[in-house]
């Protein structure tokens, strides 16, 4: 065994010990739900003392953020460790001790793009799962042309003077602060006169209004901003606009990407872990002896396998520093597409029990049409067909 | 587990595979051969088999390069990009997997280019190599085979051939069946060829009690499939990862033309339309990628546990290269039709070598069972 492998060897038998130490014993093996997540903010209600606690045990590691520095709240941990650690949370059934677009998706933005004491302050807030942060890009009006978002934000001296409407803002009803795109140069072309601008969603002005989808109740919302005023610089001397002024859609771009990622990714963990051959196995007699359903299994199931593969492979390409910038889109095309097929088939399988809300198959109905978003949000599949042809087939621009 | 990306030798195998194939094996030589009514060109396969690829699955012992079937799989890649006919994966992929226990002077032949194979099991339309029904009757002390084999590949052109037939049981049984290794020219066996769409030499064998002796037979009598398995998932394998190659040889001639041709005043690569059509392709050949890589890994670290992960790159890839070439026609219009183009080579190839040793249809069916449905 090399050096290393065996450094890594003793770093998992320390993390796989303080796991056992400190995972209080009704979390351990519990299912993911939509109940069971810790989402961390303000106003959150822990489920139990348990989830306080554990929330509480990991943070003060920076488990929370495992590869995040040591001096934002993180745990300074290599890809290596990260890797050994969230395997070991798996072996003992740990659930995620927070999950939040703090972590997702601010914070890798933050890492890139903030001052040094956007970073101090901010950061350590999102690992102790102390602020909920919530995303405002999309408006009526800026959808797939996510660069033509309207809200302004005119400079008033020592504010900013926020006017606009965002959409599609998931939990911006529990959420404390939102990250959000806004114009701030109305005469500049559409990609250079947008800020990133960071927002307290209890300044006055701001309302919010939840949106029901077609899969029945949704943690979308739409955000109003009415004459909101934002500090240029705060009261404890932060300024409110990460990356310079007017370039906010460099760290919109940046940020996406980590998005896309995610959301391409989603397919996997369905079924409870149960195999698609299982799950399907575990229906009425005979379901596979349908030509059709089966086909139409097997045909979903090669592409699940070599999806997962190709996750893998470009997992590993961007640890050895091959990562290209196309590979989100990609990702998120191929998974986004086939978790749609996935889910088609699965209402196939289940017949009328499927269409059934919460029916013998629990909400698999419910999830069966919120799959339907994964191909809209965080870019369409259309959106994503056109950046790969020009950065990657190098074609004409229409 | 060992990465799914290339090491540094393999992308150096990978490029200079590359570099000689473009230059001395690009598509316009599929045609001279054809046009010149030849399968393949001798001279080329004793110049690759110089450079050790006859002998990439030949252990050094016997003479080969014995750099495995990620190795094997990286240069069936690079003769799909460029559709370079060669006995490669008959004879130093299949030939040389099915005899690696063998007697070494064998196996040193296939390495040096000297000694080519090839495997006949098919019977019918399909492969299904459990319905063999080829006999192999006790005849003193060795055997009498009867019978009749079809879709051979580089069966006219073969020294020796791996004869799939059967000593006990019924067709549909994959047990009793035995597998020879015997000369072509052994009386009583006739070759006669069937010209298939891609130009490429497949033969129809007819086996009028033709002897054998035990000394013919390979692994044990009565278990010819188990000594055959690990041969045809390395050829299964490799035929993929041919069709990947081919994917991206027939998708690099399509982006191209997207860009040159020019109606209604503008580049056709600039519609939408057809540029998402070409995204698509982009990614499914990615995605087709991921599985070949595996499949390379798991002959090479499991290799016992390489069905799911062979059939896996074989139903992809058979797949993802009738997309592309159908899509590669349609997008090149009228001039894809014609012979002087070689959009059609890819085509035909691809129609050929995702049926040889089983269609999509085979390995789906494959994968499902070792996914439990």
């Amino acid at each position: 065994m090399s050096e290393e492998a065996g450094d890594l060897e003793r770093f998992r038998s320390t993390i796989a010990s303080w796991i056992h130490e400190a995972l209080p014993e009704d979390l351990r093996n519990q299912p993911r739900t939509e109940d069971s997540i810790c989402w961390g903010g303000k106003r959150w209600q822990f489920r139990s003392e348990s989830q306080r606690h554990w929330l509480e045990r990991c943070a003060e590691r920076g488990f929370t953020a495992p590869r995040w520095p040591e001096q934002y709240g993180g745990a300074g941990f290599t890809r290596a460790q990260e890797k050994v650690f969230r395997e070991e949370l798996a072996r003992a059934g740990a659930p995620t001790p927070l999950e939040s677009f703090g972590l997702w998706m601010l914070g890798p933005a933050l890492l890139a793009f903030g001052s040094e004491a956007q970073k101090a302050h901010y950061l350590p807030q999102i690992t102790r799962g102390e602020i909920r942060w919530c995303q405002g890009y999309s408006e009526p009006g800026a959808g797939s042309d996510l660069a033509n978002v309207q809200t302004r934000a005119e400079d008033r001296g020592d504010h900013w003077l926020v006017n606009g409407q965002k959409i599609w803002t998931s939990y911006a009803d529990k959420a404390d602060w939102i990250f959000a795109l806004v114009r701030t140069d109305r005469e500049a072309p559409k990609h250079k006169g947008i800020s990133f601008l960071l927002i307290d969603m209890e300044s006055e002005g701001v309302t919010t209004r939840p949106i029901r989808l077609i899969s029945g109740k949704s943690p979308f919302c739409e955000t109003f901003f009415d004459n909101v005023k934002v500090p240029k610089v705060d009261a404890i001397g932060l300024g409110r606009v990460v990356g310079e002024v007017n370039r906010g859609w460099d760290v919109a771009k940046h940020l996406l990407t980590h998005e896309r990622e995610m959301i391409g990714g989603g397919a996997r963990g369905l079924l409870g872990g149960r195999s698609l051959g299982d799950f399907l196995g575990s229906l009425d007699e005979g379901i596979l002896d349908d030509p059709a359903l089966r086909a139409e299994a097997m045909e979903v199931e090669i592409d699940t396998l070599a999806t997962a593969l190709t996750l893998e492979r470009y997992k590993d390409m961007s640890e050895s520093g091959q990562g290209a910038g196309h590979a989100s889109a990609m990702l998120k095309y191929m998974g986004t597409e086939l978790n749609k097929r996935r889910y088609e088939l699965l209402m196939s399988a289940t017949g009328s029990d499927g269409a059934e809300w919460d029916g013998p198959h629990g909400g698999l109905a419910a999830e069966w049409l919120r799959t339907k978003a994964n191909s809209i949000e965080g870019g369409t599949s259309e959106i994503m067909l056109d950046i790969l042809s020009k950065r990657v087939l190098g074609l004409p621009s229409a | 587990m060992t990465s799914l990306l290339p090491t540094e030798d393999e992308g150096m195998l990978r490029d200079m595979a590359r570099g000689f194939l473009d230059d001395s094996a690009p598509v316009r030589a599929l045609r001279e051969n054809r046009d010149r009514g030849r399968a393949w060109d001798p001279g080329l396969w004793r110049e690759m088999a110089q450079m050790g690829w006859a002998g990439v699955l030949v252990p050094e012992a016997a003479g080969g390069s014995d750099m495995g079937h990620r190795a094997a799989g990286i240069l069936a890649e690079e003769m799909g990009v460029t559709l370079a006919a060669t006995p490669f994966l008959s004879s130093a992929v299949l030939a040389a997997t099915a005899l690696r226990g063998a007697a070494h002077d064998r196996l040193a032949a296939i390495s040096s280019g000297e000694l080519t194979y090839a495997l006949a099991v098919d019977e019918g339309a399909k492969h299904a190599p459990a319905r063999t029904a080829m006999t192999a009757e006790a005849a003193g002390n060795g055997f009498r085979l009867t019978g009749r084999k079809c879709f051979v590949a580089d069966g006219s052109s073969a020294d020796r051939l791996l004869v799939l037939a059967r000593t006990a049981g019924r067709p549909g049984e994959a047990q009793g069946l035995t597998l020879f290794d015997i000369e072509a020219g052994r009386a009583g066996l006739t070759r006669q060829v069937q010209a298939t769409v891609d130009s490429r030499d497949h033969a129809r064998i007819e086996f009028a009690g033709v002897e054998a002796t035990g000394a013919d037979v390979v692994g044990e009598v009565d278990g010819g499939l188990a000594a055959l398995g690990p041969a045809l998932n390395a050829g299964q394998a490799a035929m993929a990862a041919e069709l990947a190659g081919l994917s991206t040889g027939a998708f690099a001639m399509t982006a191209g033309y997207l860009k040159e041709r020019k109606q209604f005043g503008r580049t056709i690569g600039a519609f939408q339309a057809l540029q998402h059509r070409a995204a698509h392709l982009w990614c499914e050949i990615e995605v087709t990628a991921s599985a070949i890589a595996n499949a390379g890994r798991v002959l090479d670290d499991t290799p016992d546990e390489a069905d799911l992960a062979v059939s896996l790159a074989k139903a992809r890839a058979a797949r993802t290269a009738r997309q592309v070439v159908s899509e590669g026609v349609q997008m090149h219009g009228g001039i894809g039709m014609t012979d002087d183009f070689d959009m059609g080579f890819y085509m035909k190839r691809a129609r050929v070598g995702a049926e040889w040793l089983g269609d999509y249809g085979y390995h789906a069916g494959r994968v499902a069972q070792a996914r439990g449905f």
